[in-house]
């Protein structure tokens, strides 16, 4: 193996490479100086971010079991640029959670070492590195929203998560062992070589959809969401909502268009009923939610059942839809998880009645939420709209009409809880509204590229014709 | 020439008005904006019937394309022809009195005038689109601020209003959008050419009518809901009521407009054979509409609530006429559109107006204003007299065409329903006089605070710029009937070489 091979994991080497100067740091800096940990591991992270987007080489290494190509770099790519977001914005809470940096380092370790995980799950060729890479991306998140140590529900989150995880991870092990039965291999290209067509096939495909719904937290393998992302701090549940979500979809689509190609008239069935149910029933309880962390669980429940309108039928075209609307919702969503990051900061509220008349003292911030929420509920001119009709678009070419009309209508729904959010802001009037926030900078670094790309993604024609042409190789 | 400018002027003024510093920059900002892209639309009538006067035939004016989205075969296309061109103008017209309208606005200034130019960008958008997807997009942009307009700056029941507004408007785009998706699927029969979201290329092939039966209703509610369609219409009365003045002007002046536009655009264009097929169903539903929004306005006791069902009467004989498939109707629709905009803007400035002295919109509560407030008195009598179809104002120009081009139709169907609508004619006379009677004749009500004072110098421009334009309508129709007759022929010929 030549130094060229390897390099082919450059994604992969820089954040192991990252992740270790976050060890070093942490320990070489005195305990009074904890603060400098934030700047360095947010410049090394920029850098490993723009690192991304050199141009590289595509292929396979260790005999097949790691592969890249232009859509999966594509897709680290994305999840790289939002989790230097959460990452800028993680700032302000381990400020006012740990009062002197203790945790950043381990925090900052944690984070860089699930990525990975997922770097290396989307990057599988086989279904060991593809097990590998899901377990490293879960349990350290799991840490992670136990991190409050103080807070019973904080707990609560890390215990749920790590077991809604270890028992989908045993769900997912059951398929892909019924598929090593049956087919004597774990190499996806070997797997999808065979035509998969018994029904113990059938059923190990259910199994491993199954593992990853969990993730995605399609209904009804939901019931873990509203509780983690409520109890775990904000930015973790940004973190698992955005990125940890967006990184489940990406090798989900893998896998359907590869490993599970020739069972499209199952997988288009299964996909069909899921996506309803996942948009009915998250919107449906997005609605009653008073607590906004709740609240964004189960609108980005809900945003999850609009994806497989753009994986139904297996095309091109959808692939690119479903990326770009991914690629849309991680800064929507976490524009909209960093406001009430900040504001929780600041004054430890985070229920919808304490943001009435947000807009008289916090002007920007209510911007920057407005933003987010339409960006989310599919408003032109923000992103969010062209990411959804792309969406439609590409269901609706295929003749799913019926499934479109319920998601628009959905889509409908959701629009009216996220106005409820911005009536809070702008219409309501209170006697004591939230005091005028004055937000660090990494706060401020944090909003501003989400707002950059809630505003400029939809109108930039080329990023979606880029994402168009890299998701060639797929179908 | 490039119609781009329509969209750029609004999008400068909203970024100058962000940059202003206070209110007096703000809404000289708005209302030099607003004036001047009044001054371009003139501008762009002038160029219109220069070039079409000088032998110009193409279907569309001005068009260009820039392309957006190469693999979905995206386009920003622009064009205009007749109608759009008088549907600009007007809306530039309503713009620029709303702005004058809401000199007085103190609470979030800025914001105020940001909604609404940022509503008018979408209006403006949505009439010089060609390409189902832009126009779906400023649609859209074009009913959110109306949210935050009503919710922040309505008054009475504005949340529920506001909510109520949207969530219908929104609703009936999803519907809308499913529709066009189908005509964009179905948009290359042979599979020759990719599929196309451009109006003018889609009008010349022929989709399926198998298909067209299932979009054709999607797509005429969806744009009906926004022209009041019955039962649709419930979003109307409230949302006019609790809306503020300027807002209350553009949404029943202008918004509702695009509900007719599209309906004759996109539903009878480019569905002509289930248009043919289906009609009916829909002349029914706008027949029910005119009617029960005249009654509707009898017995109303709010000002705005008379003038919103009112509004429902006359944009559902909009949507009538339209359905009447034969040019002296479809005319008539257009002509319609622009009489009601401009008069039921002139309704709502002057009832904001009124409202801002006698500080209730309660008819039993007022009297004899005529001789307290004579100049408003006499321009809400102008208006009235617009809106009842007196000769030699708007109203009887369009309502007379849309009458004699739905009574060619010789069957029974036809006629009996055109004679039902006729009916309106007589009931809006009884609502009308009866509400001029009860405001402004009688004894004169002078408990009223801060009545002593008539128009002021914004108010006097607001209602001479709408009665000028009402009665230069009425007085010399021709010039503008042509202009859209000529522009009918395509989506004519198309509807009737199928029946």
């Amino acid at each position: 193996m030549t130094l060229d091979q390897i390099l082919l994991m450059r994604h992969e080497l820089l954040l192991i490479i990252t992740a270790v100067i976050v060890v070093v740091i942490e320990l070489f800096t005195e305990r009074d100086n904890k603060s400098v940990i934030i700047p360095s591991v947010v410049f090394l992270f920029l850098l490993v971010t723009l690192a991304g987007f050199l141009p590289i080489d595509t292929g396979k290494l260790f005999g097949g079991s790691y592969q890249t190509s232009d859509m999966i770099i594509l897709m680290k790519n994305s999840l790289n640029i939002g989790v230097l977001i959460v990452l800028i914005q993680s700032a302000g809470w381990l400020k006012h959670s740990f009062g002197n940096f203790d945790n950043a380092g381990g925090y900052y370790f944690i984070v860089i070492a699930s990525l990975i995980g997922m770097q290396y799950m989307i990057s599988a060729g086989d279904f060991l590195i593809f097990y590998i890479g899901l377990e490293l991306a879960t349990i350290p998140i799991a840490a992670l929203a136990a991190s409050e140590k103080m807070k019973r529900k904080s707990s609560e989150a890390g215990i749920k998560l790590i077991l809604s995880a270890a028992l989908s991870s045993g769900i997912l092990l059951f398929g892909i062992s019924i598929l090593y039965a049956t087919n004597g291999s774990l190499f996806f290209s070997s797997i999808s070589a065979d035509n998969l067509n018994s029904n113990l096939q059938v059923l190990a495909f259910i199994f491993i959809f199954t593992g990853v719904a969990f993730k995605i937290s399609i209904v009804p393998f939901h019931l873990w969401t509203a509780d983690v992302y409520e109890g775990a701090p904000i930015n973790i549940s940004s973190y698992l909502s955005s990125i940890s979500k967006a990184s489940a979809i990406f090798i989900l689509v893998i896998l359907l268009f590869t490993v599970f190609r020739s069972l499209l008239p199952v997988w288009n069935t299964v996909l069909y009923f899921t996506a309803i149910i996942t948009m009915t029933i998250g919107n449906l309880f997005a609605i009653r939610q008073k607590n906004l962390k709740r609240f964004l669980a189960f609108s980005s429940i809900a945003q999850a059942g609009f994806v497989p309108l753009g994986i139904i039928g297996g095309t091109q075209l959808g692939v690119a839809s479903v990326i770009y609307f991914l690629l849309i919702y991680i800064f929507s969503n976490l524009g909209a998880f960093g406001v009430v990051s900040a504001i929780s900061n600041a004054t430890g509220k985070e229920n919808m009645d304490d943001y009435d008349g947000l807009y008289k003292t916090n002007p920007r911030l209510s911007l920057v939420m407005m933003l987010s929420l339409f960006s989310l509920a599919g408003i032109p001119p923000v992103a969010g709209f062209f990411g959804k009709f792309f969406l439609f678009t590409a269901a609706a070419v295929q003749g799913y009409y019926v499934l479109v009309f319920i998601a628009v209508v959905n889509a409908t729904i959701s629009l009216y809880y996220y106005l409820l959010i911005v009536k809070a802001m702008f219409i309501n009037k209170n006697e004591s509204p939230i005091e005028t926030i004055v937000n660090d900078n990494y706060t401020r670094a944090g909003l501003f590229i989400c707002v950059l790309g809630i505003l400029f993604i939809g109108f930039a024609g080329v990023i979606f014709e880029f994402i168009e042409s890299v998701s060639k190789g797929i179908s | 020439m490039d119609l781009i400018y329509l969209i750029l002027i609004p999008v400068i003024t909203v970024i100058s008005i962000v940059l202003s510093e206070n209110r007096k920059q703000s809404r000289v900002i708005a209302a030099v904006g607003t004036g001047l892209q009044l001054l371009f639309s003139v501008y762009l009538v002038v160029l219109y019937l220069t070039e079409r006067g000088a032998g110009n035939l193409e279907e569309m004016l001005f068009s260009h394309k820039y392309l957006w989205f190469s693999s979905l075969n995206i386009y920003f296309s622009t064009g205009v022809d007749g109608i759009s061109v008088s549907l600009i103008l007007l809306t530039s017209v309503i713009l620029f009195t709303g702005v004058l309208a809401s000199w007085d606005v103190e609470y979030l200034y800025k914001e105020f005038f940001i909604s609404l130019i940022v509503l008018a960008t979408g209006v403006f958008g949505f009439f010089i689109s060609l390409d189902l997807f832009t126009m779906f997009l400023f649609y859209e942009l074009a009913v959110i601020p109306m949210y935050l307009l009503i919710g922040i700056w309505g008054s009475g029941k504005k949340e529920y209003s506001a909510m109520k507004l949207t969530l219908m408007l929104m609703g009936a785009s999803a519907v809308l959008l499913v529709g066009l998706l189908g005509i964009y699927s179905y948009s290359s029969p042979t599979g020759a050419t990719p599929l196309t979201f451009n109006i003018i290329e889609i009008s010349k092939i022929h989709i399926p009518i198998e298909a067209q039966r299932y979009f054709f209703p999607m797509v005429f509610v969806g744009f009906g809901v926004l022209g009041a369609l019955f039962p649709f219409h419930t979003w109307s009365p409230d949302g006019h009521a609790s809306a503020p003045t300027a807002v209350s002007m553009l949404h029943a002046g202008v918004l509702m407009k695009m509900g007719g536009y599209g309906c004759l655009r996109v539903a009878m264009f480019l569905l002509p054979d289930a248009a043919n097929e289906m009609a009916w169903i829909f002349i029914i539903l706008t027949s029910i509409s005119i009617v029960y929004g005249a009654f509707g306005a009898i017995v109303q006791k709010d000002l705005k609530y008379i003038n919103a069902y009112s509004s429902v009467s006359h944009c559902g004989l909009v949507l009538f006429a339209v359905l009447m498939i034969n040019k002296i109707a479809m005319n008539g629709a257009v002509l319609q559109m622009i009489s009601h905009g401009l008069m039921t803007a002139l309704f709502f400035a002057l009832i904001g107006m009124i409202y801002g002295r006698t500080h209730t919109r309660d008819i039993r509560e007022m009297g004899g204003l005529m001789k307290i407030m004579p100049f408003l008195a006499v321009c809400y009598m102008i208006a009235g007299f617009a809106s009842l179809g007196l000769p030699g104002l708007s109203g009887f120009v369009a309502e007379m065409t849309i009458f004699i081009g739905a009574f060619q139709n010789a069957d029974l169907f036809h006629r009996g329903l055109t004679i039902l609508a006729c009916s309106s004619i007589v009931i809006t006379a009884v609502y009308i006089l009866r509400v001029v009677a009860a405001l402004l004749l009688g004894p004169a009500n002078r408990n009223f605070p801060g009545t002593k004072n008539d128009a002021v110098w914004n108010e006097k421009a607001v209602t001479f710029i709408l009665i000028l334009a009402i009665v230069g309508m009425g007085l010399a129709p021709f010039w503008l009937s042509d202009m859209i007759l000529n522009s009918l022929n395509p989506i004519v010929q198309k509807l009737a070489l199928l029946k």
